[in-house]
C-alpha cells in the first residue's frame, strides 16, 4: 500500500513519538509537536499510539490512496475531505482505493495529525521514523514532503468507521494560551522586577515559530542582574558558556524575545534560559498560530507533576474509549 | 568552583559545574556524567555533557525529581574522589586554513562583521596579538583541543584548546549571525572552536574548512558506517594544516570511500597536564604516530 503525494501542503513531515537518546550528540528528540493529538489519531485508526503519522502545518496536503485505508485527522481544526466531501475531525473515516484526501482551510490550531491505518512505513532511523529536517535525518528522505513522493504504508488492523474522540478529551490551548513554566536554570540572572513582568505580560507568538522553537514578542524586555562576564561566556548579559538547552526551556537572547525550544531543538548554545515549560503543556505550543496572545504561568514542581498526570489520564481515557 | 543544580522543568536536571569555562569544569562534568552512566539509574533517558555544565533527562513517572536530584548529588562526591584521568582517543583533523569557500562566504556577510575591511582569520590574529595568518595557524594547530560538547545541531563539536588561559584564542561572534556557513567550516566563537557539521546559519568566525565529513545521516562515508556522528565529548582533536592539493585529494578519497581519519587511543591526566602542559600535549599528539 502506498500514498501518492499530489500536493505537499506547507510543511508536512512524517513524525512519531520521537527519537530520544541522542541529544548528547546534538540529535534532538523530534516527533510530533502535539503528541497527545498524534497518539489519538493513531488510536482512532487502530494503530499503536506511537505509529508514524503526517504532521501538517497550517495547510493540509493532497494525498491519493492506492488501497483502501482508515484515516483520522486530529489536532488542529483542519477539515479533511475525501474526493471533496468534508469529513469530521477526531473521527475515523474510510478512504477507498483511488480516492483523494484533501483539506479545507485551517479553522483553529496550527498542526493537523493525519493517521493512516498501518502507519507511514518509512525506515526506522535511530529508533524512530520522525523527520529531523535540519540534520536531513529520518522521515521521508530526511525532509518535508514534496509533490510526487510515494509514501509507504504498513498493514493496518480492522477498525470501525465513525469512531470518535469526545469533545471533552480534545485538548487545545485557551485564549489567551497559558503555558505553565517552572522557573529555574539561569532564573537568577534577571532582576526581581523582570521576574514579575515576565509572568504579568501577555506575549504574542512571533512569525518565527517552527519545530525548532517558538519565539514570543510584545512583552516588556527583561533586565539583568549586573555581573562581570565569566571567561568564555561572551559579553552580552544574556550570554552563558555554551550549555545544553533542555527541551521546553525558555531562553531570552538579550532579554527581549523569549524562545521556547521544541521537538527539533538546537541542543545547546550560549543564551541563558529562565525556566522550562512543563512537559504537559508542550503539546499546546504545537497548536499556537503566529500572533496568538500567550501568558506564561509560574508553577511549582508539584504542580508540574500534577499537570503531567492529568495529561496521562487524558491519553488513558482516549485509549480506553477506543479499545 | 561550586556546582549548581537546577531543574529544567519536570524532565531535566541542569548542572552548572562552573560559570566560567576551564578544563577543570569540563573534567568535573565528564567525571560526574561518567559516574552517572555507570550507575545505570532507572528512569534516566539522556546524559548530555557540555562545556562547563551538563544535563540529565529523566522520566519523572519512573524516578521522582527529588529522588533523581538526591542520587545525582550523591554521585558528585563519588566522582570527586576518582582520579581525573580520561581514557579517550585523539583524532587528526586536516584543515585547509584561509580557504576560498569560507572566504567567499565571509565576504558576502561582511557588513555583519566587526571588521569589514579584513578577513575573519586576519581579524582574529590581530586581536589575539598573533603574527598574521601564519602565526594564527601555528597557534591554532600547535596544541590539541578537547571536544567539550557535541550539539547545537547533529554531530557539531565544540572544542576547547588544551593551553593555559593566556594562550586561549578568543574572538567575538559576528555582530549579526550569517544565514549561511559552508558545511565543514572550522569556526570560532568566544574561546571555542567548532566544526559546522551541516550547512546553515552561524555566528562564529570562519578560519578554514576540513575535507573530512563528521556527520553523515546516510552513513555512506567509510568511517561513519557504524555511527553517523564522528565526535563525542571527551575526544581530543589535533588540527593538521593542509593546502589546496591535499584538500582536493582528500575530498576525492572520501568520495571514493577509501579515506580513513588518523585516530589513536590516548590517556589524559588532568594532574599531569597541570604540571606540564606542553609536555603532556606533546605526548598526547605523539600517540597519532603510534607512540
Amino acid at each position: 500500500m502506498a500514498i501518492n503525494v499530489l500536493k505537499p501542503g506547507l510543511s508536512t513531515t512524517v513524525q512519531d513519538l520521537g527519537r530520544p537518546g541522542y541529544y548528547h550528540i546534538g540529535i534532538p528528540t523530534s516527533g510530533g509537536m502535539d503528541t497527545l493529538s498524534l497518539a489519538a489519531a493513531n488510536l482512532l485508526v487502530g494503530n499503536d499510539a506511537g505509529a508514524a503519522v503526517l504532521e501538517a502545518v497550517f495547510m493540509g496536503p493532497e494525498l491519493e490512496f492506492t488501497q483502501d485505508a482508515m484515516v483520522a485527522v486530529t489536532g488542529a481544526d483542519l477539515p479533511p475531505k475525501v474526493d471533496g466531501q468534508e469529513q469530521p475531525c477526531w473521527t475515523a473515516f474510510n478512504v477507498k482505493k483511488g480516492q483523494v484526501l484533501s483539506f479545507g482551510f485551517l479553522k483553529k490550531g496550527a498542526r493537523g495529525y493525519i493517521a493512516v491505518s498501518g502507519g507511514i512505513d518509512v525506515p526506522v532511523v535511530l529508533g524512530s521514523r520522525s523527520t529531523y529536517t535540519l540534520g536531513a535525518l529520518g522521515g521521508f528522505e530526511g525532509r518535508k514532503l514534496a509533490a510526487g513522493d510515494v509514501l509507504p504504508v504498513g498493514k493496518g488492523a480492522l477498525v470501525a468507521e465513525g469512531r470518535s474522540v469526545v469533545e471533552a478529551l480534545r485538548r487545545a490551548p485557551g485564549a489567551p494560551a497559558e503555558l505553565r513554566m517552572l522557573p529555574g536554570l539561569y532564573w537568577h540572572r534577571i532582576t526581581e522586577q523582570a521576574s514579575k513582568t515576565f509572568f504579568e505580560d501577555t506575549w504574542k507568538v512571533a512569525p518565527e515559530a517552527d519545530r525548532i522553537g517558538y519565539r514570543f514578542k510584545a512583552g516588556r524586555p527583561l533586565d539583568f542582574v549586573p555581573r562581570t562576564p565569566p571567561f568564555g561566556a561572551g559579553s552580552d548579559p544574556s550570554n552563558i558558556v555554551d550549555a545544553c538547552y533542555p527541551y521546553g526551556s525558555v531562553q531570552v537572547p538579550s532579554g527581549t524575545e523569549p524562545i521556547v525550544l521544541h521537538r527539533d531543538a538546537v541542543s545547546g548554545g550560549g543564551y541563558m534560559m529562565i525556566g522550562t515549560v512543563v512537559s504537559a503543556d508542550m503539546d499546546l505550543i504545537g497548536q499556537l498560530q503566529p500572533h496568538t496572545p500567550t501568558k506564561f504561568v509560574k508553577v511549582t514542581m508539584e504542580q508540574a507533576l500534577t499537570a503531567r498526570a492529568d495529561r496521562r489520564k487524558t491519553l488513558e481515557a482516549i485509549a480506553k474509549a477506543l479499545a | 568552583m561550586t556546582t549548581r543544580y537546577t531543574f529544567g522543568g519536570d524532565e531535566h536536571i541542569f548542572v552548572e559545574c562552573s560559570e566560567e569555562m576551564s578544563l577543570e569544569a569540563f573534567f568535573k562534568g565528564m567525571s560526574i556524567t561518567t559516574a552517572l552512566r555507570n550507575a545505570k539509574i532507572k528512569g534516566v533517558t539522556e546524559i548530555c555533557p557540555a562545556n562547563a555544565s551538563f544535563q540529565v533527562r529523566f522520566n519523572p513517572d519512573i524516578i521522582a525529581p527529588d529522588e533523581m536530584m538526591r542520587q545525582l548529588k550523591a554521585l558528585e562526591a563519588v566522582a570527586q574522589s576518582a582520579p581525573s584521568t580520561l581514557n579517550t582517543r585523539i583524532i587528526e583533523v586536516p584543515v585547509y586554513y584561509n580557504d576560498p569557500w569560507t572566504h567567499e562566504t565571509g565576504q558576502r556577510f561582511r557588513e555583519r562583521h566587526q571588521d569589514p575591511t579584513s578577513t575573519d582569520i586576519e581579524y582574529t590574529a590581530r586581536i589575539n596579538n598573533l603574527d598574521g595568518i601564519d602565526g594564527f595557524i601555528k597557534a591554532h594547530s600547535g596544541a590539541p583541543w578537547f571536544v567539550s560538547m557535541v550539539g547545537f545541531v547533529a554531530g557539531l563539536p565544540f572544542l576547547y584548546q588544551m593551553v593555559d588561559r593566556d594562550r586561549q584564542i578568543q574572538s567575538p561572534k559576528y555582530l549579526r549571525p550569517r544565514t549561511d556557513t559552508p558545511r565543514l567550516t572550522v569556526g570560532h566563537g568566544g574561546c571555542f572552536a567548532c566544526i559546522y557539521s551541516v550547512r546553515g546559519a552561524g555566528g562564529y568566525q570562519m578560519f578554514g574548512i576540513t575535507p573530512m565529513p563528521i556527520y553523515d545521516p546516510n552513513q555512506t562515508t567509510s568511517y561513519l558506517r557504524d555511527f553517523m556522528c564522528l565526535f563525542k565529548p571527551g575526544d581530543i582533536v589535533k588540527w593538521k594544516p593542509i593546502g589546496r592539493e591535499e584538500y582536493d585529494h582528500t575530498v576525492a578519497e572520501v568520495d571514493a570511500g577509501r579515506w580513513q581519519p588518523r585516530i589513536a587511543p590516548v590517556t589524559f591526566s588532568l594532574e599531569e597536564f597541570a604540571k606540564d602542559i606542553d609536555g603532556t600535549n606533546a605526548r598526547v599528539m605523539e600517540a597519532l604516530n603510534g607512540h
